[in-house]
């Protein structure tokens, strides 16, 4: 369970997998979210909550309620976070906080309640995806882009051979470019362009060679899989027997510590032209 | 011999395991760690995790075997320990506390154990969010289960119960301190120590020194981090220091862009520090500021006293010194890694010191009378974010590595260069072991207005590969890395924690779900084996002869030994 927040907690290590592999989740039903959102208000409420917010709070505390022009973001604020319907934000409103150069508002018990609950219909939380509205990534120069990648991609790659119509198969700018920095995804599998597996050669003591799909290995054992499906797995003892792997994305992977990031701006700027 | 004359000498043998009381002799944990058991998170107060203990050495730890190994479960129906099928279910009720008003079955079923446990007095005493088990450190039988009904709150991780005297203290995940009897696990009282509308939640192991039980809290959303000491009988505050400025005029406002800005800026407090016995200081590392990827107007500045290294007087709350490792932090790359206190010669002179290696991918040594900086080097290849040091030895922030539209190739990803996983010092060898990774990610910025980010948010962090994962001995000396141990194939993964022993072994989880013994002073390998991936930092103790070496794969507790 722990993957629906892998990429957003602090504490997570690159690698977090699932619990141990076993039983991770079993018996489990979905999680609740950490901190539940409020339920929702009545919709006349809100409607007399947003008008009045717009009216008296927006300037000051921005129409997102993030803060604005001299006022503070308003969904982290303690008041805000413990209050129910208005009961501890209205002392703030009906008194000011003439120190912080907020003046006192003359609003009803149940104006204030109003705008509460308006406040209270926002998401509170890091990630809020109608935020996510991201512009175009693109921002680089395609023509030096066209000649970092003929001296460094091209000997592999070909914006009129293989590659061509690449940026109409992957049309979304920052996956093209997430895939020609590293085909797969990263780790291998999932993305829009299918990578072959990663393979090893194991040259036994007798000088027998076996090939396969790297399944896994560690200090112990390595796993080849064959074309069958079938797996066979191999005893390691330091340099015994041979290991040599086949990375596909070797010559990526190498490039990764080279790239500037105006390089990397500009190869894409080029690749989105490749429709 | 009569009946009743053998059942006497039974009984009397038997006497050691059942005076039940496991009363925590307090000088236990100021003692070098050995033979005094595992009495508090690091084993001792220093956090070097290097136990005395030398039954177990070089000579003889191919043949380490497995004395018992069991599962636990969690949620209401976690009692027992015997659903794995260990023959006759030996079956424990569960004690159940908590504020929720319904329980949530989505909080059951395998736990993933990331604490450190506690072994006294042949009991071993363990914890998930939500949960705290005591096991019998002989045979892994479950003494008790206590399930704790949340409210919520990220279950992220438990690093572990703490221990006074005859009573057991654990943090949730929705907020509580919640006080148990070892011997039954019945619950003496709970308080709130952190509000929960404001999105807190706490992962902390408590750490008991003297009269006082030590708790951090943190969380997503902007709030400031705090240290509390709690009485160990009431529960109730002795004090609180907050990691950030409350209010004009405090320490450290001036590096904040404003006071709003500084108090709600984070510095979380999630993994227990050290102490030192000499001065009354704990120290411990802070988290990352907030919003954590983005630079409002509101952090312009250092934004002290996050992604620091800070000493306060144990006594008084009052912070002694402080040191920040990463000032103005833009990736989330906290520092609460735990400190480790080392005393040995540094150019040539007798010194008190801080080792702390950073989830940045820098390791730090200081003074720890003074905070005085010593000495900062970089331990992974790949850190891209950093122009160089600045005379205070910080790595000085590369202003085009934050997170941008267009995206920034930067490492270490988001998880770090290391993460909480606990590291491990050997005076033997003089060095530092540290799980480490090596990762480019790239950081794209989706919130383009400066007011708009809180908490983490902001940015898409999208990973594009690993260039290897290493177990890396640092030489606190020279901050060169010694050796490094690569961990076959690029998956990314850390393995977990360390330990050394007098035995000139070094212990750990690989990134293949295997415990490995190591020549701590080259990285040799000597024993292994698979458990599944190991969530915690193995660690050893001593019982009827017998020294122990305890790690958990997930709901599994394994004991190796040798016969």
């Amino acid at each position: 369970m722990f993957c629906l927040a892998l990429a957003v907690l602090a504490q997570v290590p690159p690698a977090a997998s699932p619990a141990a592999g076993r039983g991770a989740g079993r018996g489990r039903g979905a999680r609740p979210p950490a901190f539940p959102d409020r339920p929702p208000a009545d919709p006349a409420a809100l409607e007399r909550g947003k008008a009045l917010y717009g009216v008296q709070c927006n300037f000051c505390h921005g129409s997102d309620a993030r803060g604005g022009e001299g006022g503070p973001n308003l969904l982290r604020s303690e008041i805000v976070l413990n209050d129910q319907s208005g009961e501890k934000i209205a002392p703030v409103v009906q008194n000011g906080r003439v120190d912080a150069g907020m003046p006192k508002f003359d609003l009803t018990m149940a104006q204030i309640s109003d705008i509460a609950a308006y406040i209270h219909s926002f998401k509170v939380g890091g990630y809020d995806l109608s935020r996510l509205t991201p512009p175009s990534i693109v921002v680089g120069d395609a023509a030096a882009g066209e000649k970092y990648f003929a001296a460094h991609c091209g000997s592999c790659h070909s914006g009129s051979g293989d590659l061509k119509g690449i940026a109409t198969k992957i049309a979304d700018d920052k996956q093209l470019q997430q895939t020609w920095l590293m085909p797969g995804g990263g780790r291998g599998g999932r993305g829009p362009v299918t990578v072959p597996p990663v393979t090893a050669t194991i040259t036994l003591p007798w000088g027998e060679k076996v090939n396969g799909r790297l399944m896994r290995i560690d200090d112990f054992i390595v796993t080849l899989g064959d074309a069958d499906g079938g797996q066979r797995t191999f005893a390691r003892n330091g340099d015994a027997p041979k290991v040599e792997i086949h990375d596909p994305l070797a010559a990526h992977r190498k490039l990764l510590p080279t790239y500037s990031d105006k390089d990397i701006h500009d190869v894409t700027a080029y690749l989105v032209t490749l429709k | 011999m009569t009946r009743t004359r053998a059942l006497l000498l039974w009984a009397a043998a038997l006497l050691p395991a059942i005076s039940a009381a496991q009363m925590l002799d307090p000088s236990l944990l100021t003692k070098p760690l050995g033979e005094s058991g595992w009495p508090t998170y690091s084993g001792d107060y220093s956090g070097k995790r290097y136990s005395h203990l030398t039954q177990i050495n070089q000579s003889n730890v191919k043949n380490l075997t497995l004395a018992w190994t069991v599962r636990v479960t969690a949620g209401v129906d976690g009692g027992g320990g015997g659903r794995g099928g260990f023959g006759f279910a030996n079956a424990i009720p569960t004690i159940v506390g908590g504020e929720a008003a319904e329980l949530s079955g989505a909080f059951a079923g395998a736990p993933n154990i990331r604490a450190s446990i506690l072994e006294v007095g042949g009991v071993l005493y363990l914890s998930s969010p939500d949960n705290a088990w005591a096991v019998d450190a002989r045979d892994g039988h479950v003494l008790w289960h206590y399930f704790w009904k949340t409210k919520g709150g990220t279950h992220i991780g438990n690093r572990g119960l703490g221990m006074w005297g005859s009573w057991l203290y654990m943090e949730t995940p929705d907020d509580y301190l919640v006080c148990l009897d070892e011997k039954t696990g019945k619950e003496r009282w709970h308080k709130e120590t952190a509000n929960f509308n404001q999105q807190y939640f706490s992962t902390m192991a408590p750490v008991v020194i003297g009269n006082h039980i030590i708790i951090g809290t943190g969380n997503d959303l902007d709030e400031p981090g705090y240290v509390q000491a709690r009485d160990p009988e009431t529960g109730d505050v002795q004090w609180t220091f907050y990691t950030v400025p409350m209010k004009k005029g405090d320490p450290g406002a001036e590096t904040w862009g404003s006071i709003d800005g500084a108090r709600h800026g984070a510095g979380n407090v999630w993994i227990p520090g050290s102490y030192d016995p000499e001065t009354h200081l704990y120290i411990f590392g802070t988290g990352n500021p907030s919003p954590a990827y983005t630079n409002p107007p509101s952090r312009n500045g250092d934004n002290l006293f996050t992604c620091s290294i800070v000493a306060i007087n144990v006594d008084t709350g009052k912070m002694a010194w402080y040191y920040q490792v990463n000032p103005h932090d833009t990736h989330d790359w906290d520092s609460t890694e735990a400190p480790i206190l080392v005393d040995g010669a540094f150019n040539g002179k007798p010194r008190k010191m801080i080792l702390h290696a950073d989830r940045n991918g820098y390791f730090y040594v200081l003074d720890r009378l003074t905070g005085e900086h010593l000495l900062t080097s970089k331990f992974s290849d790949t850190a891209n974010w950093a122009s160089g040091l600045n005379a205070k030895g910080q790595p000085m922030r590369i202003l085009t590595k934050d997170s941008t539209v267009p995206g920034s190739l930067v490492s270490p990803n988001n998880g770090g260069a290391t993460n909480w996983q606990p590291p491990s010092y050997s005076p033997d060898t003089g060095l530092m072991y540290v799980p480490t990774s090596d990762v480019y990610s790239m950081y794209y910025l989706t919130e383009t207005d400066p007011r708009g980010a809180m908490g983490l948010g902001g940015k898409d962090e999208q990973m594009l590969a690993s260039m290897g994962s290493y177990l890396r001995a640092i030489d606190y000396k020279t901050g060169k890395v010694v050796w490094a141990h690569q961990y076959p194939g690029f998956s990314g993964g850390v393995g977990n924690g360390m330990l050394t022993t007098a035995g000139k072994l070094l212990f750990a989880g690989d990134a293949g779900g295997n415990l490995v013994s190591y020549d701590a002073a080259n990285g040799k390998i000597l024993w292994h084996s698979r458990l599944g991936q190991i969530s915690n930092a193995p660690e050893t103790y001593m019982l009827d002869g017998h020294e122990y070496i305890l790690v958990v794969a997930g709901d599994s507790l394994f004991a190796f030994t040798l016969y």
